[in-house]
């Protein structure tokens, strides 16, 4: 059986679309109480912004299960790239994204060799920290010369 | 005249929002692809810790105001940023000095916000602080290859670094908010830290800390420098000409 919890969590992340929100992590709690479903999520980055459009999303799915949205965002506690689900590194990983190293508590240091999603080699430098979405930094491979994405550790 | 929690939310939203509107405006012009990716991440991130700051600061105020009021409907004389954020870019240099001066500040400053007794800049803090710490890995790993690189860049950065180190004393705390800091709302001061970690990034880049001479200061009262107001009035057009449009 599909529950609401289901519906929420295959919403498609709107720049990733390999991946949804359920596998980045950012589906903190749905309640149904009546006709009214509850749905907390948390962004990525603040300035994120792809969070308008995903609580669009989030309202015509749940709207369209037969319940009322009242769709909220949550600070607290911090998303984190260590919320990603092992389902959501592999598919990742299957679009040529490195998936994020642990983060752990604090912020991670940008350095760390990321293993090339293309070869596996881990002859890779980074060339940005920043690339086409908050979330990913850019890299080159050393082995087979390709430029590649990963997700930042945050 | 005693700083409230609104003053404070508004002078931290004011020097990101206009941080982020200055960064904007390398679009297309910074020196390579990478580079002008990578302004503009760091430009969104700090427009949506401003966001959120707003936002919050319209909680406080308790008027009915959204984000948009504060970034779109204030005159000059009511923000309150820090002089630092609206100095022109200048040259790459001098963007990258003032960078590093404010990402070291900001990280400071989030990371002392993490335990605030404000729950929702606590929340914000703990978001804001990981940000943040990529942003200085970027500006301080620039100003060391320029201050470390060819006698024209670090000519070049040290001459930015001398340009903005008049206005970094304003970033390091305000003399008013020692209500808020009681309270525990925000965190301790941050300028012996600050002046560690920036002695030692310029000591890496092989360029001089400048002395101690004609600081400037304002813009947190309100009073500031001739560049704000062209800013704001670039930043503030379109939803002037049109208020209440949405798309």
């Amino acid at each position: 059986m599909t529950t609401l919890l289901d519906i929420v969590r295959s919403v498609d992340d709107p720049e990733l679309p390999h991946v949804t929100i359920g596998d980045l992590g950012m589906v903190r709690s749905v309640a149904i109480d009546g006709r009214i479903a509850r749905i907390r999520i948390t962004p990525t980055y603040t300035g994120c912004p792809a969070t308008e459009q995903i609580r669009a999303d989030v309202e015509a799915a749940v709207t369209e299960a037969g319940y009322e949205p009242d769709v909220a965002f949550e600070m607290a506690p911090p998303w984190s790239t260590d919320d990603i689900s092992p389902e959501g590194r592999a598919k990742l990983h299957a679009a040529g994204i490195a998936p994020a190293l642990p983060a752990g508590d604090g912020p991670v240091s940008l350095d760390l060799p990321v293993e090339c999603p293309q070869c596996g080699s881990r002859r890779t430098r980074l060339t940005s920290a920043f690339g086409a979405t908050a979330c990913k930094a850019l890299h080159r491979c050393d082995s087979c010369r390709q430029p590649f994405e990963s997700f930042k550790a945050i | 005249m005693t700083a409230d929690l609104l003053t404070h939310v508004l002078r931290q939203g004011d020097r990101a929002l206009v941080l982020s509107h200055r960064l904007a405006q390398w679009i297309t012009h910074a020196p390579t692809l990478e580079e002008d990716v990578a302004l503009a991440n760091i430009s969104l991130d700090l427009l949506g810790q401003a966001r959120h700051l707003f936002t919050y600061a319209g909680e406080i105020e308790g008027k009915g105001h959204d984000e948009d009021h504060f970034a779109y409907w204030r005159d000059a004389a009511e923000f309150r940023n820090p002089l630092l954020v609206e100095q022109p870019n200048g040259d790459f240099a001098v963007t990258i000095a003032r960078q590093v001066f404010h990402d070291q500040a900001a990280l400071l400053y989030w990371e002392s916000m993490t335990e605030s007794t404000d729950a929702t800049l606590a929340a914000l803090a703990a978001r804001a602080r990981n940000e943040t710490a990529f942003h200085l890995q970027h500006s301080a790993g620039w100003l060391i290859r320029l201050g470390d690189g060819t006698d024209e860049s670090q000519r070049r950065a040290q001459a930015g670094v001398d340009a903005m180190w008049p206005f970094t004393l304003e970033l390091l705390g305000a003399d008013d908010e020692g209500a808020l800091r009681a309270d525990g709302l925000i965190g301790g001061s941050i300028e012996t830290a600050w002046r560690a970690a920036v002695a030692g990034t310029l000591l890496e880049a092989g360029l001089r800390t400048p002395t101690e001479a004609d600081q400037r200061a304002g813009g947190i009262h309100g009073t500031h420098s001739e560049h704000l107001e062209p800013l704001l009035e670039e930043m503030q057009q379109l939803a002037r000409a049109h208020p209440g449009a949405s798309w």
